[in-house]
């Protein structure tokens, strides 16, 4: 296998006598889909803000693109390359779809700290940032605020903007979530173009998403990875079937 | 886009009437008015200065009189020296000359800002205000009991400073100034804003979360605009020690840093004559209800409250609509 381009080791972390996250060890190679599921109280969400920045580890060590990562800030990780999109649509809710991308393009350029040229007459911003529009199929509404944008619309947007950080590795938390049959549809087909560009840590609940999409399948249970394989391998698992999949019957 | 339009017109009326108020007043010899037009330049000026950190970064500073104080002081204690004949320390020399004076103003009020700011933007929220207000206290406090500049006495300063090729002395001259530099800010605001630095601040205000996820970190972002917010708060310090030639401890009071925060809200948060609105209003407040009962404050009081419950975009944004930044 390729070197991983995230590199999860030992990783532990407690909240009081909560182990939210156990000994995990993860990794993520590029081409790939990792998918990371899970039931509710698993520790997802706390793995994820170890990875992206928000809490520090007890224990273990997270490597991105070969650097240890865990002292770094959220900031400080996200222009190392890493682009998630957020669980709950998480945009900047008084600027249009375009301008939300344009913070994105704005972010990788580099440094914020530019204080005279006008943002909507930059060519620099302005186009690139249509490019993603278009790729998430938003260009047409390129101009309405984040607020007034459909659930579905923001989950798209929310993709759009990870796009436009043109990051070495994606972590998408949920990006499946609320959206309808055609658009899951539409998204899974995309994303299983993505991979190509970067690899995805996928965080999902939807199993036919998951299965369709995944290279890896890691699972989570009370902190822990109790199992991590292939999709096959995942499926005939018979602890898997017990902690999670059997909660839905499969 | 007709808010927009809207907007234009309104900012266009209000930088017209704050210049024909005071030309009017000139040709028919009103000087008083032209105190007043050059008290709500400056005191507008102060408040673009606040209207970054709180309209554009939605920092809530109560310790704004900090600025405006240590700016009034720097004009006072530099004219004071310069009239004297002493040096402020080490041999440095006073000086009676606005452009200088501005300069010191604006370099240490950006350095106490960035002080202030360091210390207190790993907070938010109410934390945030009572910080900013304990800074700003500490400060009152010190000129309060500082007797080499007059203590609560306060500095008068005889003869105002000068600026090159005008004479400040004649109210119009200074009135000329004082607008000049108020729409050099203002366009200074309007560049900030519309560049990446206000479109990274303006998103770390809405959602910090996100901005620091696509590689913006917000306590430097937040720390640059509010280090910049003092400098021009400051600048305003310096030039109304000018124009009332007197300083006291009454500028770095919270009263004063209550004042330029209604100035804000009155006007409209983030709007660009926002500051201008709301320090016409006050002013007027001030002067003809002042002039009918020495409790025009509960009036400008009930006025705040219906804007808080009623308008919440200020006048700005009871005439333009809603701020739009698509």
């Amino acid at each position: 296998m390729a070197e991983p381009v995230l590199d999860i080791r030992g990783v532990s972390k407690s909240f009081g006598a909560l182990r939210a996250t156990d000994d995990v060890t993860l990794t993520l190679v590029p081409g790939e889909i990792h998918a990371l599921i899970g039931p509710n109280g698993a520790g997802k969400s706390t793995l994820i803000a170890l990875i992206c920045g928000g809490l520090r580890p007890d224990a273990g060590s997270i490597h991105f693109r070969g650097q240890e990562i865990s002292g770094l800030s959220v900031a400080q990780r996200a222009r190392l390359g890493l682009g998630r999109s957020f669980q709950i649509s998480s945009l900047i809710p008084e600027y249009s779809a375009r301008r939300n991308v344009m913070l994105a393009v704005q972010a990788r350029l580099g440094h914020p700290y530019r204080f005279f040229r006008n943002v909507q007459r930059d060519a620099g911003l302005t186009g690139p940032a249509m490019e993603y529009l278009a790729r998430v199929g938003l260009e047409r509404r390129a101009h309405i605020l984040a607020s007034e944008l459909s659930h579905g619309e923001r989950r798209r947007l929310e993709i759009a903007t990870a796009l436009a950080l043109e990051p070495a590795a994606f972590l998408f938390d949920e990006p499946m979530a609320g959206m309808g049959a055609e658009g899951a549809r539409e998204l899974i087909g995309f994303l299983d173009e993505l991979r190509r560009e970067a690899p995805i840590l996928l965080v999902e609940h939807d199993m036919d998403a998951v299965f369709a999409l995944a290279d890896r399948i890691s699972v989570l249970a009370n902190g822990r990875i109790i199992a991590s394989g292939s999709v096959h391998d995942i499926r005939n698992d018979p602890e898997v079937r017990r902690a999670y999949l059997g909660e839905e019957g499969a | 886009m007709a808010d927009a339009r809207r907007e234009t017109i309104v900012n266009i009326v209000l930088a017209v009437a704050l210049f024909v108020v005071p030309a009017v007043a000139y040709v028919i010899d009103e000087p008083f008015f032209i105190t007043l037009a050059t008290r709500v330049a400056i005191l507008a000026l102060a408040g673009v200065g606040l209207n970054l950190a709180l309209g554009l970064g939605g920092m809530v500073s109560f310790g704004h009189a900090a600025f405006f104080g240590l700016g009034g002081y720097v004009a006072g204690v530099l004219a004071h020296h310069a009239f004297s004949g002493t040096p402020v320390f080490w041999g440095i020399p006073g000086t009676n000359q606005m452009i200088i004076i501005w300069i010191v103003a604006i370099v240490l009020s950006g350095m106490l800002a960035a002080i202030i700011g360091a210390l207190s933007l790993r907070t938010s929220g109410i934390f945030f205000i009572m910080i900013t207000l304990a800074f700003a206290q500490m400060l009152f406090f010190f000129t309060l009991s500082w007797p080499a500049y007059g203590g609560e006495d306060g500095l008068p300063i005889f003869v105002r400073n000068q600026f090159p090729g005008l004479n400040t002395m004649r109210i119009w001259e200074l009135f000329l100034l004082s607008y000049a530099v108020l729409m050099i800010a203002i366009l200074l605001f309007r560049m900030v804003r519309n560049a990446r630095f206000g479109a990274a601040l303006m998103a770390i205000r809405q959602n910090p979360d996100r901005a620091a996820a696509l590689g913006i970190s917000p306590f430097g972002v937040k720390l640059a605009a509010f280090a910049l917010s003092g400098m021009i708060t400051g600048l305003a310090g310096a030039m109304m020690a000018d124009l009332t030639r007197f300083v006291s401890p009454a500028m770095l009071a919270w009263q004063m840093s209550g004042e330029l925060i209604v100035i804000i809200i009155l006007g409209g948060v983030g709007r660009l004559f926002g500051p201008v609105a709301g320090a016409g209003i006050l002013v007027a407040f001030e002067v003809f209800f002042g002039g009918i009962t020495e409790h025009w404050q509960f009036w400008l009081g009930l006025v705040l409250l219906g804007v808080v419950l009623f308008a919440r975009g200020g006048l700005i944004g009871l005439i333009a609509g809603r701020d739009r930044h698509g």
